[in-house]
Parts: structure tokens; C-alpha cells; sequence
């Protein structure tokens, strides 16, 4: 078996492909979290923004597209060895009491179930404004999209902020374990340096965490004010 | 019987050049008709199978492990040996052949001691390309370590897993061959009878471990390549599964059992903890590289050994053999423990160890070092006794650990039965009656490698039989015969598991027929080895029935033919009034209590004929020859 | 020491398995487990029972015959040894243990502890060795090998078989075994000609034979008797993925 082919067939093809499609939305949901921080920033600075990625649709589109090919091979690659793996094992322990493996390993496919959930509502929320039209059609002072106050208003209330701070959960457990893993299923792994590859889950799952939660956090706790008084 | 080992003529430099010059061939087309049993997967069966596949025979594989990498040659700790001369230390093929026939104590034979000296280095060169890790220098070339009994460095090594390593190496040569189809592989299969058609060794009978069917199995020729029979002995370092069934078996079908009371006992096992027990574990014998043996000087002296100073502790075998010091050969080395613990010096429970201590080495080396030599070894010797080496002697105690005896073969390796060839610890041949370390893992490699594969042809070529029909009635009548040993094993009605006959066996050759042996103890085993026997089959109970997997049942039949084995092995202690190598008879020793030869009456192969179950074994000779080497004392002082 | 055992209990591999309650006693802190075994079994031919079967052999953790799950661990608590090398002095008196065979679809269970590992054995076929004929072989020092390559060549080589890592394994997955395998060879000079060959053999044969994928859990390396450790699952991924793009 060679070639591209192999990849879609085998079990460490299959790992190739989650990893590598992995990276790529760990990437995109850092860069994303970068993004959404704008808003601390104020109205001017997000909606800006969103209206400078509008304008370079090349990159916007290939950049969406790489996104969608990336989250569709992710997702078939765990279905696919998910069900391979469960067919591995029929007959469970009686007792299993695992050494090292951690939560977040154990679960990364119920977690991943939860974001595949997570981001058609969030896409639904914010990408076509589906679930709140009335705060997807403001535009700003000088007729951009109002990102702000899309956000603000979205996040003012509370069950849909509550929404996307669980979700924020299985997002840690997944970049735990799944950012650390790129670098095993890609072959990197040396003893010198396998210290920062097992540290380096742990630290994106939480900064990430931590940034995407600040948001949510911050608009009920009324830190980012709309509409912006004094401007 | 005068036996002929058919030794070639000619210088001992020649003799197998020659020989195989002589040999007749079998044409690469004709190879493929020829079709071989191979029982038995260590490394003297695996590297047969592969190689005789290799050259194109048809080969049928038979272990009763799980795998055919199970097998104990996987156990072999310290190394193997090739007359490499790496080191520029002065090392030869003569050397190592010296080394090795003085070291079996002048009873084995010249010609085939050379050749195996010969071969070691073709071995060698063969498993390094099959991607054996050996230890090597930081300049990327192999590297060695010293062993008993020799004074120069040729023992190559895997950490402390060379056996391991090589049988690795084997066994992938075995699963080459079984993927291109030239071997078909058995495992889960035990031999249970050698099938003999006019007088030619041609099938075995064999029993399948998961269904408990016996199967005939045809064949141009038969190799047993099935180990040693140490576990006779109850407790030794063999694997617990270890058993001489297929070559008893095959003596019971007229194959001469050579010498089988040259039993080796290691000087460096770990001591019996209780009766719990079921085998003995060896510490490597590398470790006396650099580890220094010694007792305290005072008898029953019961102060920990870091309270005992320098000046009242006896290395002993330094003080004894100041040439080779802790690097004497194992039946020296044995003894000269056995006799200080018999001088009420050992230490440990029951004064059954001696001190094997490596704090001068940690001093001198650095304790990184000795980690990184024996990290291993020292870490099994932790978790058996709950007790750190780094910090206290170990304490060792010899065991049983090869049978240089085995069935009688001549220079090309077939026994007195055409057609059948045993190979490895199996047979007799080079070890005489001491083998020295890491020489077991090249005869292995030897046999399988490059000396069965040469001579297993020129019988094919000379005998023009054709392989037999399997339902031929010598068949029908050893399948018969084995299903009638399994009926009587599950109708013997008492209530004891099998363990309990051979761990009593196992005791009394121990304190009988052991490290020291004499006519009064031998006569005295030969009387109860066959009390404990009538008990055996009134006493035992062997659970289950004969299908399936039935782990009671394969021990029982081991244990029987282990019941009866004992009394050949005694039987030929008895007989052979000498002391030599590891076959120590007290009354035949020097003043410093030296074994003493008689080679005028004993520079023999006692060959054993099996006469019937109620008749006393036909004792064979065959006569050993030194041409070219003078029958010396062994010293090593 | 007294002890209750739980012993998994299985007639052949078509009938359901369950459990089965035993109590020891007279147990010795210096008695391996399965010399505990051993004691269990002659106690129970005795008393006219069939013996508990399970696998063992060289008892010295080198054969990798031995294959228990004990309370929920292949080959039991502590690291860096097979079932053979646990000593009883491990647990204490009155203690519970729990006794499973190893369980994955590729190793099924023949009776009570003995599993079916012969997949290993077909993966080796499938490419686990240096095609090389006996007389073939060059010189031995001809070819240098650097010496922190054969060391690491050595790690891996340590394998002895056993299927702990499977049995560890969520996804009863056998990479650390064939990464051990594929490692050893592909790290020497003369396991290079076959090199990608081999892995994408092996790992075909592998998947074939029904074991599962590795997620990167590092539950074998944990378990494993000779600590082989997960960086040669690195190498396989890396070798593998070369075998399959990239060469013929």
C-alpha cells in the first residue's frame, strides 16, 4: 500500500492525518483567539479587522477552504480509528486501572463529539447568523459589520455565554493531549526535548482557555461596554 | 559396541575443509523434494530451519511454545564466543579449540571441537548481518568480554541479553523462510515419539497443545534440536518447560544416549529462597568479570559483610587459582563454593551462598559503570531477594545449568539411527564433560548454521529412501503407542499433582547424583529413583482429559520420562569411575580435591542402548583419539 | 499472607469466561506470582479440580511467555518487569487481586489465561528481519555502527514479545511492539536496504491482523517489562510515512 491512499487506509495513516489536520485547527484556533482578544481593544480595532480579512477574499476563502478540508479529515480520521480501535477491544477489563494515560486522552473523542457540536452553533452564531439575525446585520459608524457589538450583545446573555464557557472545556482536554501529539505522530520525540513536547499541550489548552474564557466573562461582568459611551 | 564417530582423516587444520569437499551434494532442483522435520526452535533448530530452507529442503518447524521465539535459548545472559582475535590479546582458532577441549576436561572429540572453533567466526559474521545489536566501541567496531575459563577476551556480547539477541536473529531468519512458504511452522506442538522405518529415523508422532490431537508427520530426515535435560533436576536455571521427552523418546526407538551424567552445574545462581520455588535463576557469568567471590575465613562467621574486614575474608578462588582467579571454569568454580559452604563458611540461609562482591569493582570503575555493564542483572538480583547489590554482596550458590550429555552423534551430527540429526545442547558433541560460557550459544548457532546444513545432504544423496506414506503401520503403531501413554497418565488414580514426584526426584539426583557424586550415593538413587516412580503411577493425578489444552497433562508425560531418565543418568555416573569435569566422584580426586581423571580407562564417549523397560541399558563406547592435543591435567592455577 | 484471588476461568475459546474466587493461604513475600499460581494449582489438583492454566517459561522475564492482568495492570504493579518477576512481597495480607488474561481482539483467549499471540509472530513474517542467507555475511568489523546506535538499537531490540503493550492499551494497539521491531533493524547499517520495505509490511500485517491505532496515550511504555520506550513509535511514524510517499 502506498501513496496518498495508504493514509486513508492505515492506522498510522490515519494518525498522520489527524495530526496534520489537527495542527491546522490548533493553528486556526489560536490565531482565532488572537483575533477575538481585538475586542478588549474597542470597536474600531475588531471591526477593522473582520472588514481587512473581508477584503482579501483569496486569502479568506483558501484559508476557509484549508479549514474545511482540514476539519473534514479530522473528522474522518476519527471516526475511522475510533471505530477501528473499538472493534480492537470487545471484551473489556474487568478491572483496568491505567498508569499513565490521562483524562483528556481517554476522552478525545467524546470531547471531540462536543466541539463538532460546539462550532456548527458557534458557526450558526457568528458565521451566519442564524441563531441571533437581529445582532448579525449591525454595522458600525462607518458601515462595517459590527463584530463588537455582534459579540457583546451575543455574549450579554447568559445561557449563550454559559454555552461557549463549557465548550471551552473539551477544547483544553482536546489540545492537551492533541497538541503533544503532533509532534509523537510526526516523529519528533527526543529525549531532550520531550520535556517542552509534554508541557506544550497543556500550555496552548490553557492559554487558549483562558483567553477565549476571558470574553464571555468579560462582557457579563460588564467590562466591555456597548454601546461605547464618550467616543 | 566399539561406536565410529567417523571422524575424517587428516590434519585438524583440514579435516572439515575436506570433508566438505567430500560430502555428497544434492542438486538445487532435488533439494525441494527433500523434505526435513525440525523439532525443537532454539537456536540451534531455528537457525537449522531457516538455513536448510534457505538452501531450498522443504521444512516442517515444531515447538511447543506459543512462538518459536520462546525458547530457552533466550535466556543466555553473558555472550558468545569467536576466535575473532579483535583485541590483538593473542586469540586463534587453536586457542579456542584448546580452550574449549581442555575445558570440557579432554572428553570430547578433537575434530569436532576444532571445527566448532572454525566456525565460531562465520557465526559470528552471519549474526552481525542479520542485525544482531552486539556491544561495540565508541569507534563503532565490536567490542568483548573475558570469560571463565579462557585468558583471552573473545566473548561477544548483547548487554545481558545475548542469547535473547541471537535467537532473535534466528528466529527472523525462521519467519523469512516461513513467509516465502519453505517452512511450515508448528507451534503449540510437542513431539511425543520418533517414528523409524527400517531402521531409518523417517516421522514423528506429535501432539497438538490446543486440541490435543496427535498427528504423524513424514519425513525425509528428523532433527531434534530440543535442549538439555537439566530440569531432571527439578530446580536449575532451564525454563520450567524444558524436558528431555523428545530425545528420551528417541532413545527409547534405539538412538545411544551419550554421557548423560555430564551434567553442568553454574557456580553463580541466585540461592533457594524455600520450597516454593520452581527454578533457579543464573546470574550471569560475566558478573565475575569484575565481581570477587569470597567467604569469611571463620567458619560460621554470621556478621554482616560490611562488618567482616578485608584481612578475615577468603577470595577463594583467587587464593586457589591465582592464573584464571574469579574467571575459573564453572565445575572448578562450583566446587571450590560447594566446598567452602561444606566447610561450614558459607553464608546467607543455611550456608548455602557464597559472596559475590562487586564494591572493589564500584571503587575502582565508578558505580555508573557497573551499572552500565550489569544495570540488568543487578536489578533481576534486587527484585528476587529484596536485596541491593550496589551496596551488598550478592549472594550466589551454584545450579544445574546445561547437560553437556545428550544423544550420540558422529562428525556430521546424525546418530546411530540414519537420518536422525541432533543438534545443539541436544547431543553430545563438543562440550566434553564442561562446557565454558558463552560456548552453548555458538555450538548452537554451529550445528544450525553451517555444519547440519553441509552434512544433512550428503545422507539425502547416499541413501536413496523417498519419504514414507504416514499410514504405514510403523506410524500407525508409535501413534498407537502414544495415545496409550496419554490414557495411562489420565487413568492413574491418586490424588497428587506431578510437581510433587519431580521436585522429590529432582532432590534426591541433587543430593545424589550432583556437584559430587559416589558409588554409594548413585547406588542409593538408583534404588529410589524407581520407588518414587511406582508411586508416580499410583499416586498421581492428572486432571482433565486429552483434548484441549491440557497443562497437566503435558507435565506428566514430561515427568514420567524424566523418572526414568534419572536412572540412566545415574547408571552412567556409576559407570564412569573417573572424575572429570563437571562429573565429580569423590573417590576419584587429587589431595587438593582436584577431579582425577583415568584416561586409560575412561578417554571415552559412554553411548547408552536402550534394551526395554525392564532391561539394564547396553553401555557403548566410543573411543576419543588426541592426535594432536597431549592429554594434560587441567590446571588452572 | 492470606489472599483472595479472582481468577479469570475460561474452558476454550468458543465458551464465556467468568470469574472464580479463591483464598490462599500460607502465601510467601518471596514467592513470585506465579509460583503463587503454582501453590493455587496444587492445591487444587488435590482437591481432584483442574489447574488454573496460564503461560509460562523461562520465569526470568526474558521468554515473555508469562501474560497476566493483575488488578487491572499487565503483568501487575511496578515497573520494568514481567508477570514472572513480581514478587508476592508486593501486596499484603488479606489483599484482593484480581487475575484477567491479556484482552484484544488479536489475542483471543484459548483457555482461562492463556491467550492467542501469534499476530506478533505474522508481523515478524510480514517483514521483521534482514534478508540474509547463512554464508553470505561480510566481515563482521567491515561495518562500522556508531555506538549510540546500536545502544538505541539495543533499546528497542529488548523486546521480548510479550503483548503487554496491547494488553495496556486502550485501543489494544500493537505499535510499541512493531515500532521496537521496525526501530531496531532500521537503525542499524544492515537493516537498511529494507528499510521502508519493512515498515509498510509491518504495519500492514499489524492493521490486518485487527489491532487498534495508537493515541499517543503511552500506556505501553509504562507497562512494558523491558520500558521500550515510545520514541521508537516516533521513528515508525516518521519511517512510515517516507515508506509510503515517498519511496518505491
Amino acid at each position: 500500500m502506498t501513496g496518498l491512499y495508504a493514509l486513508f487506509r492505515s492506522t498510522v495513516g490515519l494518525k498522520w492525518l489527524m495530526g496534520v489536520s489537527g495542527l491546522v485547527l490548533s493553528g486556526f484556533v489560536v490565531v482565532h483567539m488572537l483575533g477575538n482578544l481585538q475586542v478588549y481593544l474597542g470597536p474600531d480595532a475588531i471591526n477593522a479587522y473582520a472588514e481587512s480579512l473581508r477584503k482579501m477574499p483569496v486569502l479568506l476563502w483558501t484559508a476557509r477552504i484549508v479549514l474545511l478540508v482540514a476539519f473534514g479529515l479530522h473528522v474522518f480520521s476519527a471516526v475511522r480509528i475510533t471505530q477501528l480501535n473499538r472493534a480492537a477491544r470487545q471484551h473489556q477489563y474487568e478491572l483496568w486501572s491505567p498508569q499513565v494515560t490521562t483524562y483528556a486522552a481517554r476522552t478525545m473523542f467524546m470531547g471531540g463529539i462536543i466541539l463538532f457540536a460546539f462550532v456548527l452553533y458557534h458557526l450558526a452564531h457568528f458565521t451566519f447568523g442564524l441563531t441571533h439575525p437581529e445582532h448579525f446585520q449591525l454595522h458600525d459608524a462607518k458601515g462595517r459589520h459590527d463584530v463588537y457589538a455582534m459579540v457583546v450583545l451575543g455574549f450579554r446573555q447568559p445561557l449563550v455565554s454559559l454555552s461557549y464557557l463549557v465548550a471551552m472545556v473539551p477544547l483544553l482536554l482536546h489540545l492537551q493531549h492533541g497538541v503533544s501529539s503532533f509532534f509523537q505522530t510526526f516523529g519528533l520525540n527526543h529525549p531532550r526535548y520531550n520535556g517542552i513536547i509534554r508541557a506544550l499541550g497543556p500550555i496552548v489548552g490553557l492559554i487558549v482557555f483562558f483567553g477565549n474564557c476571558s470574553i464571555p466573562l468579560a462582557v457579563l461582568a460588564g467590562l466591555i461596554p456597548y454601546p461605547v459611551v464618550g467616543k | 559396541m566399539i561406536l565410529d564417530g567417523r571422524v575424517p582423516p587428516g590434519p585438524l587444520e583440514q579435516k572439515w575443509d575436506r570433508h566438505r569437499n567430500e560430502l555428497a551434494l544434492v542438486n538445487p532442483a532435488n533439494k525441494r523434494k527433500f523434505h526435513v522435520i525440525v523439532v525443537g526452535t532454539g537456536l540451534a533448530g531455528a537457525s537449522a530451519a531457516a538455513t536448510l530452507a534457505e538452501l531450498g529442503y522443504q521444512v516442517s518447524a515444531f515447538c511447543f511454545h506459543d512462538s518459536p521465539r520462546r525458547a530457552h535459548s533466550i535466556a543466555a545472559q553473558g555472550g558468545i564466543n569467536a576466535a575473532k582475535n579483535y583485541q590483538n590479546d593473542g586469540d586463534s582458532v587453536w586457542r579456542l579449540f584448546y580452550d574449549t577441549i581442555k575445558g570440557g576436561d579432554f572428553r570430547s572429540r578433537e575434530a569436532n571441537v576444532y571445527r566448532l572453533a572454525q566456525v565460531s567466526v562465520n557465526i559470528f559474521d552471519h549474526c552481525v548481518a542479520q542485525g544482531v545489536p552486539f556491544a561495540r566501541e565508541y569507534g563503532g567496531l565490536l567490542a568483548n568480554r573475558s570469560f571463565g575459563g579462557a585468558q583471552v577476551s573473545r566473548t561477544f556480547y548483547a548487554r545481558g541479553q545475548t542469547g535473547q539477541q541471537l535467537l532473535l536473529g534466528a528466529y527472523s531468519a525462521l519467519c523469512r523462510q516461513i513467509s516465502l512458504g519453505q517452512v511450515k511452522m508448528y507451534p503449540r506442538t510437542e513431539m511425543l515419539d520418533l517414528v523409524v522405518v527400517d531402521g531409518h529415523a523417517k516421522g514423528i508422532i506429535t501432539r497438538n497443545l490446543l486440541t490435543g490431537e496427535i498427528q504423524r508427520h513424514a519425513a525425509d530426515a528428523v532433527v531434534l534440536a530440543t535442549g538439555g535435560y537439566g530440569n531432571v533436576f527439578y530446580l536449575s536455571t532451564n525454563a520450567v518447560n524444558s524436558n528431555v521427552t523428545a530425545t528420551y523418546r528417541a532413545y527409547k526407538r534405539g538412538a545411544f544416549f551419550a554421557n548423560p551424567c555430564f551434567t553442568q552445574i553454574h557456580p553463580t545462581c541466585i540461592p533457594v529462597s524455600g520450597d516454593h520455588q520452581s527454578k533457579l535463576t543464573l546470574m550471569s557469568e560475566s558478573l565475575r568479570n569484575d565481581g570477587r567471590v569470597w567467604v569469611p575465613k571463620k567458619k560460621g562467621d554470621t556478621r554482616p559483610p560490611e562488618q567482616i574486614p578485608e584481612d578475615e575474608r577468603d577470595y577463594f578462588l583467587e587464593r586457589m587459582y591465582p592464573s584464571y582467579g574469579n574467571l575459573a571454569p564453572r565445575d572448578i568454580a562450583s566446587r571450590a563454593a560447594k566446598r567452602v559452604c561444606d566447610e561450614g563458611r558459607g553464608v546467607g540461609p543455611g550456608g548455602l551462598g557464597v559472596y559475590l562482591d562487586f564494591s572493589e569493582a564500584i571503587r575502582r570503575l565508578g558505580i555508573e559503570v557497573v551499572r552500565e555493564r550489569y544495570g540488568n542483572l543487578f536489578d533481576m538480583y534486587r527484585e528476587i531477594t529484596n536485596e541491593d547489590p550496589y551496596k551488598v554482596p550478592m549472594r550466589i550458590y551454584p545450579a544445574v545449568h546445561y547437560t553437556m550429555g545428550g544423544l550420540w552423534v558422529d562428525y556430521n551430527l546424525m546418530s546411530n539411527l540414519p537420518g536422525l540429526f541432533v543438534i545443539g545442547e541436544a547431543n553430545f558433541s563438543d562440550h566434553g564433560a564442561n562446557r565454558l560460557g558463552a560456548s552453548a550459544l555458538m555450538q548452537g548457532l554451529a550445528d544450525g548454521y553451517f555444519i547440519l546444513p553441509y552434512t544433512i545432504g550428503d545422507y539425502f544423496a547416499r541413501s536413496k529412501r523417498t519419504r514414507p506414506d504416514p499410514d504405514r503401520p510403523e506410524f500407525r503403531e508409535a501413534e498407537e503407542q502414544t495415545r496409550k501413554g496419554i490414557e495411562r497418565l489420565l487413568a492413574i488414580n491418586g490424588r497428587h499433582p506431578v510437581d510433587v514426584f519431580h521436585r522429590e526426584l529432582g532432590k534426591l539426583l541433587w543430593d545424589h547424583c550432583g556437584m559430587s557424586r559416589s558409588e554409594a550415593s548413585l547406588r542409593h538413587a538408583l534404588e529410589e529413583i524407581p520407588k518414587i516412580r511406582e508411586r508416580f503411577w499410583k499416586e498421581a493425578r492428572v486432571t482433565g482429559g486429552p483434548e484441549g489444552i491440557n497443562q497437566a497433562l503435558e507435565r506428566a508425560g514430561r515427568v514420567a520420562d524424566f523418572l526414568e531418565f534419572a536412572e540412566l543418568l545415574c547408571l552412567d555416573a556409576l559407570e564412569r569411575r573417573e572424575s572429570c569435569g563437571g562429573h565429580f566422584r569423590e573417590e576419584f580426586q587429587t589431595e587438593d580435591g582436584e577431579a582425577k581423571r583415568d584416561d586409560e580407562n575412561f578417554c571415552h564417549v559412554a553411548a547408552w542402548e536402550y534394551r526395554g523397560p525392564k532391561e539394564r541399558p547396553t553401555r557403548h563406547i566410543e573411543p576419543l583419539q588426541f592426535e594432536f592435543v597431549k592429554l594434560a591435567t587441567r590446571s588452572y592455577k | 499472607m492470606r489472599l483472595t484471588l479472582r481468577i479469570w476461568r475460561q474452558k476454550d475459546a468458543n465458551s464465556p469466561g467468568q470469574f472464580v474466587t479463591y483464598v490462599k493461604d500460607h502465601v510467601v513475600p518471596d514467592m513470585s506470582f506465579l509460583e503463587l499460581l503454582d501453590a493455587l494449582n496444587r492445591e487444587l489438583v488435590e482437591r481432584g479440580e483442574e489447574p488454573v492454566a496460564f503461560e509460562s517459561d523461562c520465569r526470568e522475564g526474558i521468554c515473555g511467555s508469562c501474560s497476566l492482568v493483575i488488578n487491572g495492570i499487565p503483568h501487575g504493579p511496578g515497573r520494568g518487569k514481567a508477570s514472572c518477576q513480581l514478587y508476592m512481597r508486593h501486596f499484603r495480607d488479606g489483599d484482593t487481586i484480581t487475575v484477567e488474561p491479556f484482552r484484544a481482539k488479536p489475542f483471543p483467549v484459548l483457555r482461562d489465561l492463556i491467550v492467542d499471540r501469534s499476530a506478533f509472530d505474522r508481523i515478524m513474517q510480514a517483514g521483521g528481519f534482514i534478508s540474509v542467507n547463512a554464508g553470505s555475511a561480510p566481515e563482521a568489523n567491515s561495518i562500522p555502527v556508531p555506538k549510540q546506535n546500536q545502544e538505541l538499537a539495543m533499546d528497542a531490540a529488548a523486546c521480548i514479545g510479550c503483548g503487554a503493550c496491547v494488553a495496556a492499551c486502550k485501543n489494544a494497539s500493537a505499535m510499541l511492539f512493531v515500532a521496537a521491531k521496525v526501530s531496531h533493524l532500521g537503525l542499524l547499517p544492515q537493516g537498511q536496504p529494507e528499510r521502508y520495505r519493512r515498515v509498510r509490511n509491518m504495519v500492514a500485517q499489524m492493521d490486518k491482523e485487527g489491532f487498534g491505532g495508537c493515541s499517543n496515550t503511552f500506556e505501553c511504555e509504562a507497562v512494558c517489562p523491558k520500558q521500550i520506550s515510545v520514541r521508537f513509535i516516533a521513528r515508525l511514524n516518521r519511517d512510515y510515512l517516507r515508506a509510503v510517499l515517498l519511496e518505491p
